[in-house]
């Protein structure tokens, strides 16, 4: 038999690499916690993640990072139209200034944002005098992982609203398209499937956030613990499998999201996938 | 419904775009606008569009002034050279969009909706592609799907910015027959931009032939192709041979030849150029008078029924190109490397400008 040549070369190599290198960095090490938690047995282990404390953390955790991933994907679709739609003076120093949150060290960002919204902060005294506490609540886990997040969302919208063609919304115009009608029918759905993949990987960041949560959080019990919080102190208690276990939850949990999200993504593109 | 142009000017920055544009285009007229590239042609059409502004002069439709009336309220229909079709939608949804967009007062019914859409798809013969994707169509197909968007809301004018600019030349040649069948049946007040001679003489009932900003000349495709009022238009409809010379009594003189010029016939003593087309010139194997030109045969090839011959004259190092049909090229039994002799049929002479003042 004829062995089916590929027309582009290079394929076992390349594909031996990649397995490899998510093997080494991805596979195996996620597996480690699966092995590692399972050395408590299934009682202890439902024991350990249901518990008050660790079940509170998890959904601060899932809470926090959606709340704060749907802000961005609002507010990072409204940035990323005004970079692109608009120019401006300062527009690059903006445009840089979006990355900063990805270079920043965690923990940086946590100190400047609970200090700024504590309740005595610049802004934080504002919001204080109506009665809204920020710091040390889940609206400021919430405000850290919108810091955290923001990038994702701009960056996966923004080429994809550089590339749309101007003739288009003319083209919908000239048929007596309102603006409001363009960008709901014309511009929104081309966008939303590029805005989804900046949300779950928000989401996803959002999750597994620790350094800059810890310190605007104030890690009350049963209050603003997330659930990253609760695996470094089982860790810090030398508790491993303990802290895997916790791990476990959290990584099947934000596996099924992500896929859930991969769904709409896919669903939003069906149209635009059946190029060829 | 008609259209009138009056002193329309635009800049942008500081380059000037248009400059003084009056044109009149009257109802049920399929017109093209003619021109290179940069010549503002596209422009005209946009403003005409309402896709860009109205700075000086003013656009009226039917003698409605619409200048400051927005694109969505202008009742015209666009077609764009790379089609600009809404690809997360199907055909059938493109063709629907602008009266399902519609206020629910104007909106059709659905279901007339769908009549109309299916009435369209069969128009432009596209009637089995309904839920299709436009990324699942050819470049011709795409064209016919914007065109039947375009015509779905009924519009007062068709606006077609080098609708068959992207496609290839026996598709090309194929819309614009039916482009024109289609005008023929709708009497829809159309315009055309495009940059091709051949599309603009086959189509148009009126060209209107744009250079930098400026109309050269506004006529039917046998005025403009016959009468040129300028070297540009002369030059733009298709080939030319260029003989420089001097004007003195009524002839153009080459210093080898002297070739009738009679519309001249009071200048004396001004630089002049005579413009011929290639299938203008008669060859001769033999000279038959001192007025024919002498020139070396370089080159022949033929094009379906027409034999190209170029040639280099003896007198100056100057290229004349040459048509001629089968029957006379077969009787003249030409070779490369012959010297024969050409002269002119008809000829129009041009006074460069430069040399006026």
């Amino acid at each position: 038999m004829k062995k089916k040549k590929n027309v582009l070369p290079g394929f076992g190599l390349s594909m031996g690499i990649t397995t490899l290198y998510l093997s080494l960095f991805i596979l195996i090490p996620l597996s480690m916690i699966f092995i590692e938690s399972s050395k408590l047995g299934w009682v202890d282990f439902w024991k350990v993640v249901t518990s008050e404390r660790v079940v509170h953390a998890y959904k601060i955790s899932f809470i926090t990072a959606f709340a704060a991933a749907l802000f961005n994907g609002v507010f990072g679709l409204l940035i990323a139209w005004v970079l692109v739609r608009y120019s401006f003076p300062g527009k690059r120093l903006i445009d840089g200034l979006i990355d900063l949150p990805f270079a920043l060290p965690t923990a940086v960002a946590g100190i400047a944002l609970t200090t700024l919204y504590a309740k005595d902060g610049w802004i934080g005294q504002w919001f204080s005098a109506i009665g809204i506490k920020i710091s040390f609540t889940p609206i400021g886990i919430t405000l850290a992982l919108m810091f955290i997040g923001l990038p994702f969302v701009v960056r996966m919208v923004q080429p994809v609203l550089e590339g749309l063609e101007r003739e288009v919304e003319e083209a919908a115009s000239s048929l007596g398209a309102t603006k409001g009608q363009i960008f709901r029918k014309i511009i929104f759905p081309e966008v939303l499937p590029a805005l989804l993949a900046g949300f779950s990987l928000a989401f996803a960041r959002g999750l597994g956030e620790y350094g800059s949560v810890v310190f605007i959080a104030g890690n009350m019990p049963m209050k603003t613990e997330i659930a990253p919080l609760m695996i470094m102190t089982k860790l810090e208690q030398f508790d491993y499998a303990g802290a895997t276990a916790i791990a476990v939850v959290m990584l099947v949990v934000s596996f099924i999201c992500l896929i859930f999200i991969n769904f709409l993504q896919k669903w939003s593109q069906k149209h635009v996938l059946q190029e060829e | 419904m008609s259209i009138e142009i009056r002193d329309v000017t635009k800049h942008y920055g500081s380059f000037q775009a248009l400059k003084n544009i009056n044109l009149t285009i009257s109802k049920g007229e399929l017109v093209a606008l003619l021109g290179p590239s940069g010549s503002g042609k596209t422009t005209l059409l946009r403003m005409i569009a309402g896709l860009e502004s109205v700075e000086e002069g003013s656009i009226s439709f039917d003698g409605k002034d619409l200048s400051t009336v927005h694109v969505n309220q202008r009742d015209v229909g666009f077609v764009f050279q790379h089609y600009a079709l809404f690809k997360h939608m199907t055909v059938f949804d493109n063709v629907a969009f602008g009266l399902n967009i519609r206020k629910k007062s104007l909106r059709p019914s659905k279901q007339e909706i769908e009549k109309k859409v299916h009435e369209l798809l069969e128009l432009v013969k596209l009637s089995g592609f309904a839920h299709r994707y436009p990324s699942q169509l050819s470049g011709g197909q795409r064209q016919r799907v914007a065109l039947a968007r375009a015509l779905a809301v009924e519009p007062k004018m068709l606006l077609l910015d080098e609708p068959f600019g992207a496609l290839d030349a026996k598709v090309r040649k194929e819309l614009r027959r039916w482009l024109r069948k289609l005008h023929n049946e709708m009497h829809i007040t159309s315009v055309f931009v495009t940059h091709d001679q051949e599309e603009a003489l086959d189509v148009a009932d009126r060209i209107v032939i744009m250079n930098k900003g400026k109309i050269e000349q506004v006529g039917t495709p046998s005025e403009v192709y016959d009468k040129p009022v300028s070297p540009f238009v002369y030059d733009f409809l298709g080939n030319v041979n260029l003989f420089h010379g001097r004007l003195q009594q009524g002839k153009l003189n080459l210093g080898s030849a002297q070739l009738d010029a009679p519309d001249y016939i009071d200048k004396d003593e001004t630089d002049a150029v005579g413009y011929v087309r290639p299938h203008h010139l008669t060859v001769e194997r033999v000279r038959q008078s001192k007025d024919e030109i002498a020139a070396k045969i370089t080159f022949m090839h033929s094009i379906g029924p027409t034999w190209h011959i170029e040639m280099r004259r003896e007198d100056i190092d100057a290229y004349v190109e040459v048509e001629l049909s089968k029957e006379e090229f077969m009787q003249l039994d030409l070779k490369v490397g012959e010297i024969v002799y050409v002269s002119p049929k008809e000829m129009k002479v041009f006074i460069p400008e430069d040399f006026i003042i």
